[in-house]
């Protein structure tokens, strides 16, 4: 691609053609804050176009630990590996996701690097709207990795006694709980100041939230004290419904419980975001 | 004057213990080019950045078009445009993808937000590389699709920040020649720039800063004027003549007269410039030739060294935020 060769072919910007774009014609109407989310989640998709090496995170990743975890830990915990991806597929996929989310805050953070969020914030629309926009791209992201784990799980033997519908169900609800939990990376990416810092923060969250939980393990073993640590972890809870929904059943309670940390999560983190962007130099 | 488009008054912004802002005053009236010249550090940046809104001051006021920056931001914010120092289009998008996100998110719809991004691409030369990614895009070409996003709707005032740094002549050329175009238009400009000759080519008034203090304003002849009536350029053919040279037109004119870098070259600000024929007279009657010489108004380069005693290609740091 040689851009000189391009530019020298342009015609140079001539005070007519100027006039003609400035006298434009009446303003649009200020369009809503769903319209401006949706486009800044355009926005996220043509990335993904441009930029598909993003996509190996949510390739990779969930290959990977499933992969991994089965063959590795299978035999020694549940006494063979198809036992243990009957007990682990819902789990990885949790975590798969959750990892996943982290992504969210390395690239808003170089986007601010970047300086394009200057020109976002400068524009007339509803504050949240690239952030939501953003979050709204990554739910695209959360599905194919969902996608991948899944399909893996099912060539490898795991079958699912919920079904299509228990399937269906319990990705709608790792979406739901991914996006809001997305809003604590987007706060740790204002506050810290490189892609690479964010990256090292989340993974330090990332970690204990994810072990710590029942994911890969019934966590009966473990000394009480980290019992009760596992027991108000969120992700012990989505990983016991996204394991009942897949088994067939409907743990009504845990739902509960994994919508209200899901509210929890946005309403504490989406407002302190929201004042950081504001706030942002 | 006519209206004023921008007035703060004692605006500050800090980060930490450093004064980015330190109490700015300006009135820019509407209509026309603004330059805020100053070396990097000076507090341009941060000055524009309170004004379009992206920052919030310390202290002090601003209002932009007659709406204050704090308490309607957002009413300013529809009405002007920012094109930032540093990448203000998204990289990875094309040339008309970044343009159409623009208009989308400005409420064009998605027809018509085509049609926009093709005039504009088509006006600043760029329909070429419509389906180009960004990043792959020229220093020029770069700057022309920063600055055709900031017009997607045209805007009343348009901040531009540094819109020549790192750009080849040619390239500069062509941002000059927009800048011209959107003042005949009717469009307000506030432009800084690190480049004197930039503020004395485009600018109808200039506000030179300094450690975020506005240190002198007013057009580039009104500042000029306040530092003096100008300046004469001398050059010898002999360098064994200068100190000869020197003698002599310190008689005459009167002034201190500084032998240049150059072994020929003399030159000397000068309080009357009726004295300057009378001044080469003499030279030529001492058998002094004279190969070259010049009257001139003194450079902004001159101004700024007067004005904050160092010269405007100091302090390398980076300019804050």
């Amino acid at each position: 691609m040689n851009a000189t060769s391009a530019e020298q072919a342009s015609p140079p910007v001539t005070e007519d053609a100027l006039r003609g774009v400035l006298l434009a014609g009446e303003r649009p109407p200020r369009p809503g804050p769903v319209s401006t989310s949706l486009t800044f989640g355009w926005r996220a998709l043509l990335k993904i176009k441009h930029v598909p090496e993003q996509l190996v995170d949510v390739t990779m990743f969930p290959i990977m630990f499933t992969l991994m975890f089965a063959y590795l830990f299978g035999g020694a915990l549940a006494g063979s590996t198809q036992e243990y991806l009957q007990f682990l597929l819902p789990g990885i996929l949790v975590q798969a996701n959750v990892m996943i989310t982290m992504n969210t805050g390395i690239t808003l953070n170089t986007d601010i690097q970047k300086g394009v969020f200057d020109r976002f914030r400068s524009l007339p629309v509803w504050r949240p709207s690239p952030l939501v926009g953003a979050l709204l791209g990554d739910l695209v992201r959360y599905s194919i990795g969902s996608a991948i784990v899944i399909m893996l799980g099912l060539v490898l033997g795991f079958r699912p006694e919920g079904g299509a519908v228990g399937v269906v169900l319990s990705v709608a609800l790792l979406l739901v709980f991914s996006f809001c939990l997305s809003w604590l990376w987007t706060m740790l990416s204002l506050i810290l100041r490189t892609p690479n810092s964010v990256a090292g923060v989340s993974m330090m969250v990332m970690f204990p939230l994810t072990f710590v939980s029942n994911i890969f393990v019934d966590p009966k073993t473990m000394p009480g004290w980290l019992q009760a640590v596992v027991e108000v972890n969120p992700i012990t809870h989505l990983a016991t419904v996204v394991r009942g929904l897949m088994d067939g059943s409907v743990p009504a309670g845990e739902i509960g419980w994994v919508l209200v940390s899901s509210v929890l999560l946005v309403a504490v983190f989406g407002p302190i975001t929201m004042v950081l962007y504001r706030k942002k130099k | 004057m006519g209206k004023l488009a921008i007035e703060t008054r004692g605006l500050k912004k800090s980060f930490g213990k450093t004064h980015a802002v330190a109490g700015v005053d300006l009135a820019v009236s509407a209509g026309g080019v603004y330059g805020v010249l100053g070396p990097n550090g000076a507090g341009k940046t941060t000055t524009i950045r309170m004004l379009a809104t992206l920052l919030r001051p310390d202290a002090g006021e601003a209002q932009v078009l007659g709406y204050d920056v704090v308490r309607d931001a957002r009413s300013v914010r529809t009405r002007v445009s920012l094109t930032g120092q540093f990448a203000s289009v998204d990289e990875d998008l094309t040339g008309v993808e970044n343009l159409l996100l623009l208009a989308r998110l400005l409420g064009y719809s998605r027809p018509r937000g085509r049609r926009r991004a093709a005039d504009l691409l088509d006006a600043f030369g760029l329909a070429n590389a419509a389906d180009r990614q960004v990043k792959k895009y020229s220093g020029g070409m770069r700057r022309r699709i920063d600055i055709a996003a900031s017009l997607v709707v045209p805007p009343e005032l348009i901040f531009l920040d540094e819109p020549t740094t790192g750009l080849d002549p040619r390239s500069r050329n062509q941002v000059w020649e927009i800048v011209r175009g959107l003042v005949a238009e009717g469009t307000t400009v506030l432009l800084t720039t690190q480049y004197l000759d930039e503020a004395d080519q485009l600018a109808d008034r200039i506000a030179v800063i300094d450690h975020g203090k506005v240190i002198a304003e007013g057009s580039s002849g009104q500042l000029k004027a306040s530092f003096g009536a100008g300046s004469l350029h001398v050059r010898l053919r002999a360098p064994e003549q200068r100190a000869e040279a020197e003698r002599v037109l310190a008689g005459v004119l009167e002034v201190q007269v500084e032998p240049s870098a150059d072994p020929v070259a003399l030159s000397a600000r000068i309080s009357d410039p009726e004295r300057v024929a009378r001044a080469l007279a003499e030279l030529s009657r001492g058998g002094i030739d004279v190969t070259e010489f010049a009257l001139g108004q003194p450079s902004l380069d001159e101004v700024f060294l007067a004005l904050t005693g160092h010269p405007s290609e100091e302090t390398p740091k980076e300019d804050a935020a």
